[in-house]
């Protein structure tokens, strides 16, 4: 059975009031906090003090508090998700944490995800990634029996792997070069080892890596921090695959390119 | 108010397709001159407006999440289910049409039953061709497994991430109709009125949440898929931000409520631990395929699970139902667990849980087949609970999970209000007083991909004559739309200036906990009667003493939070109120005073087997209870049993 304990903590959480604000760490003394408690739920427990001493509390994201919508996101200790491997900051738990420990908090940073307020930021660049190839162009109705494409349980495993990405954006935020690398790589890499994703594989991968691009996303540096940070522990095996269908589509030239792409 | 649930005629598998061929149609060059706003991005509004919008209209999409694919939908664990019988073990559209019926404790209606288990293989078949990754057999078949209320293995599922693979598909299709221009999205908008227009739906007000800026959106049909309701409960298995306010508001606006005491409680979920707790997790049902439920065949027995001999343990749900045993329903397995606990037998500190144990699987199929089917799910307790289920019974407790009750919907998804559909959890359509496991997602995804692209155009064909003349052309200048962002930001400065002591958060754990004692797995006269008293009391209070810190005009999720406790008090006095007056038990709403000798729920068929739908007559006034009858033609009236 676990065993609760109580910690007293001192926190150094970021405060920024919007995006043209400067903001900086503001110093709370936080004690009372259950080792029971999830990162978010200690903050939910600071938020009510703020709220009684009339201070505006601060603001995060957050929706399913199990680690699966991809909403949390704070950079606890210089770590995107905190110091445990595998789990974001929703279910990461109080008892990874020390009496007396003073913890420094901060939004997810980098250029494509500019600060909403506090720890809120704007991680809009990602869905747009998205919107330019990170799909089967399949209309609803009419499809096939699901059963006639026979695929092997190892591609579909290896496709769930990638698959399993929350597109939390804890990988950009760990980048040195603030690159999407794993995010893109998941998508690419879920959809390569289907028979169904096959078809526009090379307009897949040249369109998304020139959207990302165009939002600001470096380029990746073969620092690994972004697997070592992946809550869903995403193998940066996608990068490499990515890289290589990257190339393949280079040869066909069925590309559209980065001009015919904007922002929007 | 008259509630035409416009059944198609014939006989039931005929009823559909006769009804698909009879739907008027709305020409392709016509579709572009409609413009549809689908509120919600879950599995429901994800497919609805990918669907719509490569049917051609024009679409805006609203989600309060800064992106589609957070939607609450994302969470779900286990599976869903087809009639397909890849493993011929029997199955068929009319057996899990007949399942989802006897699961919904005969308070469903039979026609859209019947079309939900005749479209659910038309959803597999898409979700495997927009590349969704499900389980796959060392042949590379879909591979399937059961879960409760059924005797065959139908279910569908991606590891433990099922509704996080469906969502993505869905969600691809969306992003892809957004790339294409054909749907505007708009992420972090709060839907917070519905407007209306010579009585038909015409448009919604928004609240950016990143601006707070209030606008107006006006529309020629409007689609609420915005989910559930369980957070009315305060602590409940649903993401934080799940909430009644988009429904509620449309209720008031005369959309007649279905139902809204039917609220499932799940049985698997891991115990409270403390007055910190900000929500509940669930451990997927499908765990019951393998785990197996017990407690201290005697009261109060402290040792260790490992210490308990087996002939000292009680396997209670083998024991009571031995034709479904583990794999009983939740409501039932709900409530034998608050049976066993009730009688002293509970474990864990709190005598509030029982064992799921995995000892014989792990035994029989070995630790890495185990972790194979559910390794994420045992590694999401070890991180919640800190102890590792490998070697120690997992401890779980039901906790509230689903809302069977939503708004009332007829055949073609439209409610009370002309031009309004409602789709996904959102509506009561399909799962009458419990839902079966893995039903939410089949339901979610057959009205958005393949319901509602229909049925609208029942609607937009009976108003495009009108609608196409220029002199009757509607924009957001039109009067309704300024009352509603009147009454928008009128509701806005009331919270802001109340500036009482108690954060909207404490209002919501209270409310809960009235409901959870009150309305819960239990009910009786007294307790509701009681709570009837006790929600008025908070509401009033609320709206004295609530402390809503920071600005209108920026990100301020207090407010955020204070608008949807607000529609919660509200709308969980309407709760307990149909609670109160369906004098009978079915499926998850179980009152006491109406139980057999051994303690199942006894229904009233003769006085309620109808669907109660409350239509809205003003603030401080009551409801009126309408009826809508339901004849149970092929599935004949029984009582239920899984023994
Ligand atoms: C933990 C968990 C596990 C589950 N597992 C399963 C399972 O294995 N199988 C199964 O069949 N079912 C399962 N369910 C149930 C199922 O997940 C849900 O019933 C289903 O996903 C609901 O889908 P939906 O599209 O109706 O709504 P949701 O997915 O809840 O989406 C609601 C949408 O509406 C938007 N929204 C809400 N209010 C507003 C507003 N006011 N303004 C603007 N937007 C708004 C939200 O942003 C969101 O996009 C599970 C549920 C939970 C909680
Ligand atoms: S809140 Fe959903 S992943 Fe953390």
């Amino acid at each position: 059975m676990s065993t609760q304990a109580n910690l007293h903590l001192k926190l150094h959480v970021w405060r920024q009031k919007n995006a043209s604000d400067r903001g900086g760490f503001v110093e709370y003394d936080v004690p009372g906090v259950s080792s029971d408690m999830s990162f978010l739920e200690m903050f939910d427990v600071l938020n009510e003090r703020l709220i009684e001493k009339g201070e505006e509390p601060v603001a995060f994201d957050h929706d399913c508090r199990e680690g699966i919508c991809g909403m949390c996101s704070m950079v606890i200790n210089g770590q995107p998700h905190g110091p445990k491997r595998g789990v974001t900051t929703c279910q990461l738990h109080m008892r990874t944490f020390h009496d007396g420990q003073e913890i420094w908090v901060e939004p997810f940073r980098s250029s494509a995800f500019p600060v909403v307020k506090d720890l809120v930021v704007d991680r809009g660049a990602l869905d747009r990634m998205v919107q330019a190839g990170g799909f089967v162009s399949v209309r609803t109705g009419g499809a096939p029996d699901a059963n006639a494409t026979p695929i092997s349980k190892v591609e579909a495993d290896l496709s769930m792997d990638a698959a399993a990405c929350i597109g939390c954006g804890a990988c950009v935020a760990s980048c040195k070069n603030g690159s999407a690398a794993l995010f893109l790589g998941a998508q690419v890499s879920k959809y390569k080892h289907l028979p169904q994703g096959l078809t526009e594989r090379h307009e897949r991968v040249a369109n998304m890596m020139a959207q990302a691009d165009l939002e600001g996303f470096g380029a990746c540096g073969n620092q690994a921090e972004c697997e070592a940070v992946c809550p869903k522990e995403i193998p940066i095996r996608v990068i490499a695959e990515m890289y290589r269908e990257y190339l393949r589509s280079t040869f066909t030239g069925r590309a559209i390119g980065k001009q015919d792409r904007k922002r929007t | 108010m008259k509630l035409d649930a416009k059944i198609p005629d014939g006989p039931i598998e005929r009823k559909w397709t006769q009804h698909k061929n009879e739907l008027k149609l709305v020409n392709p060059a016509n579709k572009r001159k409609f413009n549809i706003l689908v509120v919600g991005s879950g599995l429901a509004g994800a497919s609805a407006a990918a669907t719509l919008a490569e049917l051609g209209y024009r679409v805006d999409c609203f989600a309060f999440q800064d992106s589609p694919r957070r939607a609450h939908s994302i969470a779900a664990q286990g599976g869903i289910n087809a009639a397909k019988n890849y493993p011929n073990d029997g199955d068929s559209v009319f057996r899990l049409f007949y399942d989802t019926v006897k699961g919904g404790d005969f308070r469903s209606r039979e026609a859209n039953v019947y079309r939900l288990a005749e479209v659910s293989n038309a959803i597999i078949d898409q979700c495997v061709a927009q590349g969704v990754p499900f389980a796959r057999e060392y042949g590379g078949t879909l591979a399937n497994r059961s879960f409760g209320g059924a005797l065959v293995s139908r279910t569908f599922y991606a590891r433990g991430q099922t509704g996080q693979q469906l969502l993505l598909g869905a969600y691809s299709a969306l992003e892809r109709q957004i790339g294409l221009g054909t749907v505007k999205m708009h992420a972090r908008h709060e839907m917070l009125e519905l407007v209306l227009v010579d009585g038909h739906a015409r448009g919604i007000v928004t609240r950016d949440l990143t601006t707070g800026q209030i606008e107006s959106w006006a529309g020629d049909a409007v689609v609420l898929a915005t989910g559930g309701y369980g957070n009315t409960f305060f602590l409940s298995t649903n993401a934080a931000g799940c909430n009644v306010t988009a429904t509620f508001r449309a209720y008031k606006k005369g959309a007649a409520f279905a139902n809204p005491c039917y609220t499932q409680i799940h049985p698997t979920c891991i115990p409270v631990t403390g007055d910190h707790q900000s929500k509940l997790t669930l451990m997927s049902e499908s765990l019951r395929n393998d785990g197996r439920v017990w407690v201290p065949r005697e009261k109060g027995d402290k040792r260790k699970p490992g210490e308990i001999p087996e002939g000292e343990r009680d396997y209670y749900l083998e024991r009571k139902y031995p034709s479904f045993g583990n794999l009983s329903p939740r409501d039932i397995a709900s409530r034998a667990a608050k049976q066993v606990c009730d009688d002293g037998r509970g474990v864990g500190e709190t005598g509030l849980g029982v064992y799921l144990d995995f000892a014989d699987a792990i035994q029989r199929l070995g630790e890495n087949v185990v972790r194979d089917r559910y390794g994420n799910l045992f590694q999401m307790y070890e991180q919640i609970t800190g102890e590792n289920p490998y070697q120690t019974p997992m401890r779980i407790f039901p906790a509230v999970h689903y809302s069977m009750g939503g708004l009332w919907v007829d055949y073609n998804l439209m409610s009370t209000i002309p031009g309004l559909h409602v789709l996904g959890e959102a509506n009561f359509s399909d799962h009458g007083a419990n839902r079966l496991g893995a039903s939410a997602l089949m339901q979610g995804l057959a009205d958005g991909y393949f319901v509602i692209p229909y049925t609208i155009a029942a609607y937009l064909s009976s108003v495009q004559v009108e609608r196409f003349d220029p002199k009757n052309k509607l924009t957001t200048d039109h009067p309704a739309f300024k009352e509603a962002e009147t009454a928008v930001k009128g509701r806005i400065d009331r919270l802001l200036g109340i500036e009482g002591k108690k954060s909207p958060t404490a209002f919501h754990r209270e409310l809960g906990h009235i409901l959870w004692n009150k309305c819960g797995m239990a009910r009786n006269k007294q307790g509701l009667t009681e709570a009837l008293q006790e929600i008025p009391a908070l509401r009033e209070e609320f709206w004295k003493n609530v402390n809503v810190l920071g600005e209108a005009g920026t990100l301020n999720q207090q407010l955020e939070k204070a608008g949807r406790v607000a529609d919660f008090l509200e709308f969980g006095e309407l709760l307990v109120r149909d609670a109160l007056e369906r004098e009978e038990s079915c499926g998850g709403h179980f009152r006491e005073e109406h139980q057999t000798a051994d303690g199942e729920a006894l229904r009233d068929d003769e006085h309620f087997a109808h669907v109660a739908a409350w239509e809205y007559q003003g603030d401080g006034k009551k409801p009126i209870r309408n009826v809508e009858p339901l004849a149970f033609e092929t599935v004949h009236l029984a009582t239920r049993s899984y023994k």
